[in-house]
Formats: structure tokens, sequence, C-alpha cells
């Protein structure tokens, strides 16, 4: 039984395909019946034969660590792409903790916005077409997820990226969601680019893709020597370890790369939920862990990527602190929770004493998969709440406890889990990064870690009360539909319970490296961040409990210069713009473009019409004139015989 | 059928389908394109058999080979006085671009079934181009390759002067120009060979042969590749490309980008790496220069246009840059990513130059700024659109990525540090591709409907299958790629050997 | 009376008619200008026949030949040129320039 569970580990991700084949091609438009059933079928049998593959991968692996010491199986392997001799890339299926808790992730999250979306898409006339992409998404991530070698993952890595734009794009009749599409696409590109260096790179080097032999400590060593290049002193190691991480860099939107995923929200709140919260978005905190031995045996990579996780996590924090728009709002605390993961990564492995601590590795798994849950939630809250007042606007809203209230109630706790209150799923999961960045030593990350804490706290319940509390600042809203709300009440198990699974991450979810584990409790860590997160929410009653806005308003207009700028996100799209339209457009491709038609074309014009006028001055000698043939004639005549004769 | 039966039916059958079009009355469109339908479709079935048979009796080549083995070779004394042949064979590159050849002739017969204009004179230049390409193909002989050549690059002079759009005298008389310029260069070059060998013969195996003299390599080679290199849109020599591709009509464009500019590349492996591979050691890390200005150039000219035609002319002078790119790396993986650029290339802008003739004879502009929300009123030829984007973006998935990542895993796997930094710029490339295409494809798609749009139809049954096919082979490639590349590896063992003799 | 002689007369022939095909703008007058060329030429004939040939006659028969030529060119021409001023009603050589490049 096992083993056949395994040999057919493929199956995970052909459902989804076959989900997006039959609805994508086989459906007409109008079979909205059908395309429901077969995509909430595919999405039941995905979620199926990845429960039955995480049984199998418990039974083979972790009950049998004799066999697997570095808890690794391959499950199914084929041949794909062969370059050269002794050099291929395969397809396969790798099994491991933390892509056998990424599987059960997305299938199960996929299941539940699949169920959700029927309702949520119910009028769209993009009915059909939704379903087949989504499904689509589904397959492709999981192929990343469950990639055995660099090259599958790039592979799937675009798929996603390219369902991430057919779904933020998906109502192409609006400009604003086409141009998101584009943006998103164009700037994650522009990381994958980096990140296909990094891959040519290091299978030249390493002579292969797979994840087992990037890691080794043999390629870490046969890397780590300085290169000259344009005159500079580069570490090899670093510098291909740096480029892998751009793609990360990219696809999980860390600062200054962030700006296509707030856009991004132009795209239906399902979308929004499954792929730039729950799981695609969390790609690049996955690639790192993925390469986690690699990365932790490079000098300054971890630096790098501590940095530019703390970094995002403030910065996306307060901005979402003035955002309007509730799915903005949930976008920047998705920026900030994927810095807390990815300098939860940073700090693994280093410590000044030189003790190798990969705590924060197993909090960065732990956090993907509790921010998972409690972010979609989140996401189809906000959903729903669209759904009901048709407008995305804080300022819209108000009031929706009573007319919401399944709704309100699962909100509520992810909100609490959100912003760290214990019992919740969050609190765990924050308390071990936490503890990570204070076990690690690098105390100015702590501090941003708590600050970040409070922040989330502040924001979330801001979100929180300007939705459901006070006066309603809206006409119409319509009730729940069942559909939706059945999606949101079950996601509130995992969001309040997920925290228990905590001793499985401590326990297995462990990189392969032969190091012991630091856990130094620091008790008191639990109170002072709950206290951190309690006097946020308490500020932000005091804020906006009231429905009130004039306390806030008032404020704002206090900061005056700060709130403008940190409203309009530090500029940062303009500054885009700028380089976009004014520097490369303008500057190199309509330059370069007039070169072509004007020089280079020019110059082959030039020949012809140099051809064309030779041609025209010889043509002024064959005039008809037979007299001036003649005369021509007989000088030629004298002239040869002259040349003759002298000669 | 025998083997060279079967590769001599293949080259004739067109010619012998245009000379069953002549006796037809000149209104019989029907009549007309259905035989000539017929002619190729038939045609591209022999060639499916042919490549079945080649697989089943294709030998593995010993990996230290050093001469190409033909199969189906076939030889005899035509003009013996000058030792020219005939002369035929082919190996799986061979193959491979006749089946793209056949691929795309009939989904440009097919996509070309509107037509009315002097259809019987059109379809006749059209099955004359694609005899001659055939005969490229198969010939062994450096004479009756050029004869072909030759053959199949005159009537797009025809063909574009008269059936074309726009500019279309300047531009038929621009291409037709430059790639004679280029000709000259390669009928010197082949002379040069000729009689450089002491054997005074035209044997492409013969010739294989002979180690030619240091000093004539480094003046032949530049020669005969930059002859070739006209045809694939080497920089500066390819600015007959935009015009010539702009003014043609669909099928003309289909063919021409599709398969006629892989006649260069072909032209360029064949005759210049293969016989003077000294001269392209010494030679190729110049022109890799010129190839990577042509790839990132292209990209960025590409950004600035407004014509659909003309983004699609530069973005086939980006990816048939790869295709140079991949020769000029000068390593086992960029050959085969060359050869499999040049298929999927094929493919891929056989495609968009399809698609974009459907869309312009519904809207009668081929401005992106004019278009706008094409999904609602053609969803069909809208998806089409966005997946030939996607595979011209080098999507996995889709056969670009299949031949673009060989071609950086090969460039990069030259240590010269000139090829390393070209490699990363080629790799950059893809971020500026990614704009145009998506800028292409987001304005025609995407965005409000014009109201004046709102009552075209999408496309017919008929019109659907072209697109189909040329779908099917995008994604046949690029999910299965194994196949062709076992077959692709085989052919460029022994090129590859001899390059780095 | 030498065979030099003749050879000069020959020549003053030829060149005079050179020197009407030249300058003449009647296109009668370039006829006869061609005349004139054609018999310096046949007088060298007949001269080499006379003074230098074993056998005269040989050389005598060509100056017949070319009166008989262009006894037949002459009616030719002259036709032709009819037909011309029939249809311009000028025979200027200076306007008949549809030949040119």
């Amino acid at each position: 039984m096992v083993e056949q569970i395994l040999n057919h580990s493929y199956l995970a991700l052909f459902f989804p395909l076959a989900g997006f084949i039959i609805i994508g091609l086989g459906l007409g438009r109008e079979s909205r019946k059908l395309a429901s059933a077969v995509a909430i079928a595919m999405a039941t049998l995905a979620l199926c034969s990845s429960l039955a593959l995480a049984w199998a991968y418990k039974l083979t692996v972790l009950e049998q660590p004799g066999l697997y010491p570095d808890q690794t199986l391959v499950a199914t392997r084929t041949s794909w792409l062969n370059f050269a001799p002794g050099m291929s890339a395969d397809m396969g299926v790798l099994l491991d903790p933390i892509s056998v808790m990424m599987l059960l992730v997305v299938t199960s999250i996929a299941f539940l916005v699949t169920i959700y979306s029927i309702g949520y898409m119910r009028h769209d006339p993009g009915f059909v077409r939704f379903f087949a992409l989504l499904d689509l998404f589904v397959f492709a991530m999981l192929g990343l997820v469950l990639a055995t070698n660099i090259l599958q993952m790039f592979v799937f890595w675009e798929l996603v990226g390219v369902s991430s734009y057919t779904l933020i794009g998906f109502w192409y009749e609006k400009p604003a969601a086409v141009a998101a599409a584009k943006k998103a696409f164009i700037v994650t590109r522009f990381a994958d680019a980096f990140f296909l260096l990094g891959i040519i790179v290091i299978s030249q080097q390493a002579g292969g893709f797979d994840f087992s032999l990037l890691n080794s400590p043999a390629i870490a060593t046969l890397l780590n020597h300085q290169v000259a290049i344009l005159g500079l002193d580069v570490n090899l190691l670093s510098l291909t370890s740096l480029l892998i991480f751009a793609g990360g860099w990219g696809k999980s939107a860390m600062f200054p790369l962030h700006v296509w995923l707030p856009d991004a929200m132009e795209g239906p709140t399902p979308v929004s939920s499954i792929i730039h919260s729950a799981t695609m978005v969390v790609a690049g905190v996955y690639l790192t862990a993925r390469m986690f031995p690699l990365f932790a045996a490079a000098p300054g990579t971890l630096t790098v990527i501590m940095t530019v996780g703390a970094l995002t996590a403030l910065f996306a924090a307060v901005i979402a602190i003035t955002q309007k728009d509730i799915k903005r709002i949930l976008a920047f605390s998705t920026l900030s929770q994927l810095g807390y993961m990815m300098f939860s990564l940073g700090v693994a492995k280093t410590t000044p004493g030189g003790d190798i601590l990969v705590f924060g590795y197993s909090a960065s798994m732990f956090h993907v998969f509790t921010h998972a849950f409690f972010k979609c939630m989140l996401f189809l809250g906000a959903g729903a709440v669209i759904h009901a007042v048709h407008a995305g606007d804080l300022e819209q809203m108000g009031g929706l406890r009573r007319r919401l209230p399944w709704t309100y109630c699962a909100m509520l706790t992810a909100c609490l889990a959100i912003a760290g209150i214990f019992p919740f799923s969050g609190f765990w999961s924050k308390d071990a990064i936490l503890l990570a960045a204070l076990a690690s030593g690098h105390l100015l990350v702590f501090a941003v870690a708590l600050v970040t804490g409070g922040l989330t706290a502040f924001y979330m319940f801001r979100l929180f009360f300007l939705t459901f509390h006070g006066a309603p600042r809206h006409g119409h809203t319509d009730p729940e539909d069942p559909w939706m709300t059945c999606a949101i009440v079950i996601l509130t198990v995992p969001t309040v319970f997920a925290g228990g699974l905590e001793h499985l991450f401590t326990a297995t979810v462990i990189p392969a490296l032969p190091a012991p584990l630091v856990h130094s409790q620091a008790a008191w860590l639990p109170w002072l961040a709950s206290g951190v997160g309690l006097t946020a929410i308490a500020g932000a009653w005091a804020l906006y409990g009231q429905g009130d806005l004039r306390l806030a308003t008032r404020l704002c207009q206090r900061l005056g210069l700060a709130h403008r700028i940190i409203f309009n996100k530090f500029y940062l799209d303009e500054a885009y713009l700028f380089v976009t339209r004014r520097l490369i457009f303008a500057g190199l491709a309509q330059p370069a473009a007039w070169f072509d038609r004007q020089v280079v074309d020019g110059a082959m014009d030039l020949c012809a019409t140099i051809l064309q006028a030779g041609g025209q001055t010889i043509r002024c000698l064959q005039n008809g004139q037979l007299q001036v043939y003649l005369g021509a004639a007989i000088f030629g005549v004298f002239f040869l015989l002259t040349f003759v004769y002298l000669i | 059928m025998n083997g060279p039966l079967l590769l001599t039916t293949i080259w004739l059958l067109p010619f012998i389908t245009g000379l069953a079009i002549l006796p037809l009355n000149r209104d019989a469109h029907q009549k007309i394109k259905q035989i000539s339908l017929l002619g190729n479709g038939l045609n591209l079935l022999l060639i499916i058999f042919l490549l079945l048979r080649f697989i089943d009796s294709a030998p593995t080549m010993p990996p230290g080979s050093h001469a190409s083995h033909f199969l189906f070779a076939y030889r005899t004394a035509w003009f013996s006085i000058l030792n020219i042949e005939y002369n035929i064979g082919v190996d799986a590159i061979s193959v491979l671009m006749m089946l793209l050849t056949g691929i795309v002739i009939v989904c440009g017969i097919l996509a070309s079934w509107p037509l009315e204009k002097q259809s019987k004179e059109f379809f006749i230049l059209l099955n004359v181009l694609v005899g001659g390409v055939y005969g490229v193909f198969v010939s062994l002989d450096l004479f009756t390759f050029f004869l072909f050549y030759e053959v199949a690059v005159l009537p797009m002079y025809l063909l574009i002067g008269l059936w074309g759009t726009g500019k279309k005298e300047y531009a038929a008389m621009k291409l037709t120009l430059m790639l004679v310029a280029g000709s000259a260069f390669i009928f010197a070059g082949i002379l040069a060979l000729y009689f450089e060998s002491g054997l005074q013969s035209f044997d492409l195996s013969r010739l294989a042969l002979i180690r030619f003299p240091l000093a004539f390599q480094l003046w032949a080679f530049p020669l005969i590749f930059t002859g070739f290199a006209v045809l694939g849109a080497m920089f500066p020599f390819h600015t007959w490309s935009p015009d010539g591709h702009a003014s043609a009509p669909t099928a003309v464009s289909m063919l021409h980008a599709g398969v006629l500019m892989k006649l260069g590349g072909y032209g360029c492996l064949r005759v210049a790496i293969y016989l003077l591979p000294e001269g392209a050691q010494f030679w190729l890390p110049f022109f890799l220069v010129l190839v990577t200005i042509n790839v990132l150039y292209g990209a960025f000219c590409a950004i600035r246009q407004t014509d659909l035609k003309y983004i699609t002319a530069y973005s086939s002078v980006s990816h048939c840059g790869l295709v140079l790119f991949g020769f000029a790396a000068m390593t086992f993986a960029g050959l085969k990513g060359a050869v499999l650029q040049m298929v999927s290339h094929g493919l891929m802008t056989a495609l968009f130059f399809c698609l974009i003739g459907m869309i312009y004879s519904r809207t009668h502009t081929r401005e992106v700024d004019d278009m706008g929300g094409l999904m609602k009123v053609m969803p069909f030829l809208s998806v089409a659109f966005v997946i030939a984007g996607l595979a011209g973006l080098g999507l996995p998935g889709l056969s670009g990525f299949v031949a673009e990542v060989n071609i950086f895993v090969g460039a990069y796997a030259n240590p010269a540090t000139l090829n390393r930094i070209c490699t990363v710029l080629a790799v950059l490339s893809i971020v500026v591709t990614a704009v145009y295409m998506l800028r292409a494809v987001n304005s025609l798609v995407g965005g409000p409907l014009a109201g004046r749009f709102a009552l075209l139809t999408d496309a017919s049954l008929l019109e659907r299958a072209p697109v189909t096919i040329l779908l099917a082979c995008l994604f046949g490639m690029g999910i299965l790629p194994g196949w062709i590349i076992k077959l692709v590896d085989n052919a460029v063992h022994p090129i590859f050997n001899n390059m780095m003799r | 009376m030498t065979l030099s002689h003749c050879i000069v007369l020959a020549l003053i022939l030829c060149a005079i008619g050179v020197y009407g095909l030249l300058s003449r703008r009647n296109l009668i007058g370039l006829l006869l200008s061609v005349e004139v060329m054609l018999n310096g030429a046949n007088l060298n004939f007949a001269a080499f026949a006379h003074f230098r040939a074993t056998d005269p006659v040989a050389g005598a028969i060509f100056p017949v030949f070319v009166m008989a030529v262009s006894a037949c060119e002459m009616a030719v021409a002259l036709a032709i040129v009819i037909a011309l001023y029939r249809g311009r009603r000028q025979l200027d050589v200076r306007s008949l320039e549809e030949l040119r490049g």
C-alpha cells in the first residue's frame, strides 16, 4: 500500500492538471455546474492523494530514521531535459519534511479556496476560466514544492508566475488589473533572470541540478573561492547563492522588489488569498529553505537574507498602518510576514559564538505553515466583506458585525492569530521566530521583530474595528454566502490550533546539517511579545474602536508630511515608473529603435542610394545620341592607339 | 519506398504541386488552394514517415566521431565536367528542419485560405519556394545546395512585392538585395572551397575530410558565415527583416520567419562551421559579440514598436540572434540549443504571424495602441496570442524554454571571459523580452473593448486548424523535449567534435 | 600612283565620312557620310589587291560585295528614314533619342 502510494506520487500533481485540462479545454462557457463539480472533485482528489502521500512518507521515512538519515525520499523521477553528456535535469517528486508540509498546505488551502470561489465567483462571466486557471496554479505550485532539482523548481517557478499573471489580470477589461498583472510578471521575471543565471552558474560548477548534489558540502567547498569579476574580488559561493536567492527576492516580494504585490490585489480575492498570501509568495522562502545548506555555507548570504527580511517586515508594517483599502492592508501585512519568515531563515546558523543554530529555520517553516492558514482566512474574510458591500475601501465599511456574524468571528480569530495572541497559532510561530532572533544575538533584528509585531497587531485591529465596529458607512449589504462562510469557518480550526504542532517542526523540519539544536528558553519572551501585541490592540481600540475616525484623522494631520510619504508607500512606485519610463523606455529603447531605423538601416539605404546615384551618373552617358556614341568610340580608338604606341 | 526516393519525392512534390496548379483556371481559387493543401499535406505525411524511418534506422553515433553521418544517401553525376553531383542525404538536423517546413507550410496555406488576389500565381510561387527549402535541406552537394537556396530566396521578392501591404516594393527590394548580397558571399566561399580543397568537388562529405590551411580558413569562414548570417538576421545585416516581415502577406511572413531564416542558421552550421572548424574557432568570439548585440538590441527595439508585425519582426531578430549565439558559444549544449531554437522559433513565429494575420483581417489595424479587450470578442485567438507571447518569452512548458536554457547553459559552459559576459547579458535579455511581449499581449487582449470591435467574430473552424497545429507543436516540444533532444544530440556530436578538433 | 597615295586617299575619305557622321544633323546626311566611309574602305581593298595581292581578283571581289551590301542597306535605311519622316516631319538626329538609357 505504502509502496503503491509512493510509486504513484505524481498523482497529487496530476489531479489539478487534469482539472485544468478538463475545465479549460473540455467545457464550454455555459457549464458552470459541471466546471465547479470538476474543480471540487479534483481539489478533493488532490487533497486526498497528498494526505496519503504524507502518511506514506511518515511511515516510510520518519519511522525508519536509520534508512533515511537526511529524511529525504525521491518518490518518482524521470529524465526530462538532457543538456550535455552527464548533465541532465529530471522531473520528479521529492519528499522531505518541508515539501510534505507545503504539499499539505497547498492542497488543503486549494480545496478550501475552491469551495469559497464557487460562492465568490458565482455571478462572474469568467466563472469557468477562473477554475481552470486556479487548477493550473495548484498544479504549478505542487510541482514547485515537490521539485527534485533546481531546474524543475525553476520550470514550475515560472509556471506559478504565469498563473499568477493570468489570475491577477483575470478581469482583463479593467486596465488596472492588466497593468498589475504585467507589473507582477515583469518584476518577478527580473528577479528570475538572476535566478536562472544562478542556476546556470551553479549547475556548471556542480555538473548537475539535483538539490542533494547542490546542497552537499563538497559543492560549497568547490565554489568557495575568490574570483575576479570586472576587477572586483568576489566570492563565487556568495555570488552564486545570492543569484539564486534573487529568485526568492522577487517571488517573495522582498524590499525593494515588493512593488508588484500590493498591485496584485487587483485580482479576484480568492486568488489573492491562495496565490498572493498563502502559497506562491512563500515560494521564495521555500527556495531559501530548500537551498539552506548552500546558503549557510556562503559567507555573507544569510546576513543579506536577514537584513532584507527584517527591513521588509518593518517597512511593510509601517505602510500597512496608513492604507485604506482592505486588501492592500492585507497585502502589506503579507509582505511583513514574509519578511519575518525570511529573516528567521537569515538568523539561523550563525551566532557570535560561532555555534550552529538551526532554530530559526524550523521557526520560519512553522510560520510559513501557520501564516498560510490565518492569512488565507483573512483574505477570504476580506473577500466576504467586499462581496457584501461591493467595495474595498475601509471608509465605506463599518458596523458589519451584525450583518456578517460568521465572518466577524472568524476574522477575529485570524486577527488575534496574526497579532500573536495566546493561544492562537500565530503566537507560537512568532514566538519561535523571536526566540530565534534573540538566540542568534542579532539584537537589532530582534528589536525590529518585536516592533513589527506590535505594528502588526495595531494595523490588523485597525482594519478589524473599521470593518466591523462602529456605525455602518455604506448602503446595501448582501447576506453571507454559504459556500464562502463554510470555507472561512473551516479555516478557523487550523488558525486556532495549528500552534499545537510546533514540536513537529522543531523535531523534524531540520535541514540536512550536522547541527546541534540550541534552544535556550527565555521565559520572559512570550510575556513581552504578548504585552506588546495587547498594547497595540488597545491602541487600535482607542483610535478606531468606536468606528469614529475623527481622532485618527487629526493624528494623521498632525503627522502631515510623514503620513503622506508613508501613505504613498515612500514613493517607490513613482521611482520605478521613473526608471522604467524615463530611463529604460525613453533612454534606452527609444534611442535603440531610432538608431536601428536611422543609422543601421540608414547605412543599408545609403549603400543603395550610392549605387543608385552611380547609376544616375553613368546613365547620362547613355543619351541615345548616335553621334556622341560614335565620337566616344573614335576617341576610344585613338586613346587606345596612342596608349599602345607609347608602350 | 526506399530512402533516397523518399527524399527526392519530398523536394519534388511542391514543384509538382506548383505544376498541377498551372493549368487551372485563374478564378478556381478553391481548387488551387485545395491542390496546394493536398500536395503539401501529403508531403508533411511523407516527412513524418521519413522521421519515423529515420528514428528507426539512425545508428547511435560513437561519441568521438568527427564526420556527420547521413542517412538515405544517394549520389549520381549530374554535370560531370565540373563534378557537380545530385547528392542527397539527411541527418537529424535536416529531418527536423524539413518537419518544421512541412508544418509551417501546411499552416501557412490554411492561413491564406481567404486570399483571392491572383491566387494561382501566389500558390505557385509559394510551392516553388517551399520546394527550394526542402532542396536545401536534402542537398549534400554544395552546388545544388546553393541552387536550391537561391530558388528559395528569390520568389520572396515577387511574393512580397505583389501581395504585400504598406511599403511593399521598397521592402521586397531591400530584402532581396540584402539576401542576394549574402548569396554572393556564399557563392564566392563555396567556389573557394571547391578549388582550395584540390578535389574540384562540391561534395560536403568529402570536403569535410579535408583540413583546409589555416590562412584559407581565416578568410573563407567569415565570408561564408556572414553570407548565411544575413539570412539569419545578424546585426547589422538584420534590417531587411522588420520591413520585409511587416510588408509580407501572412503565409509569406510565416514561411519566411519560420523557415527561411532558419536556412541561414542551417547554412552557418552545415557549411561554415562544419567545413571550416579552425576558422570558426578564430572568428566565432568576434561573432559572439555581434549576436549578443542582436539579442539585446532586437529586444530593446521591439519595446518601442507599435505595429504588431514590427514587434514580432524585432523579436525574431532577437530570437534568431540566440540561434547564432548558440553557435558562437562553441559548446555542445550551445550548438544543440541553437538547433532547438531554430525549430522552436520557427513554430513560434509562424504562430505569431498567423495570428496577427487573422487579427488584422478583422480589426484592419496592427497598431497595438488601437486595439484592446479583444479577449471578449475573440477568446480563441486571444488565448492563442497569449500563449504565443508566453512561448516567446521562454516560458517553461513551451518550446522556447527548452531551447533557450540549452543555449544559456551551453554558452556559460565555455570558460572564456567574453562568453561569460555575453551569457550574462543574454540571460538578462529575457526580462526585456518579457517587457515587450507582455506589452503587446496586454494591449491586445486586455483593457476595455473599443466599440467598433464589438461585432467582430472569433476564428472560424478553418482558421483554428493552423493555430491548433502550431500550438500543439509548441506544447509538445516544450513538455516532452526528450525525443527531439536525443535526435539533435546525435547529429550535433560530430559537428561539435569536428569544431573542437 | 603608289599604294601610299591610295591609302592616304582612303584615309581622307574615311575621315570625311567620320566628320560627316559626327557633325551632320540630318539623317540622310549621316547615311551619305556612312557611304563615303564605306567607299574609303573599298578603295583600300582595291588598292591592296592591285599592288600587293598575287591574285588581284580576290581583292576586287570585296568592293563589289560591299557595294551590293551597302545598296541593300541603303534601301532598308532609306525606308526607315522615310517612315521616320512621315511620323515626325523632321530628320534631326538630336531629337531622335528614344533609346536613351
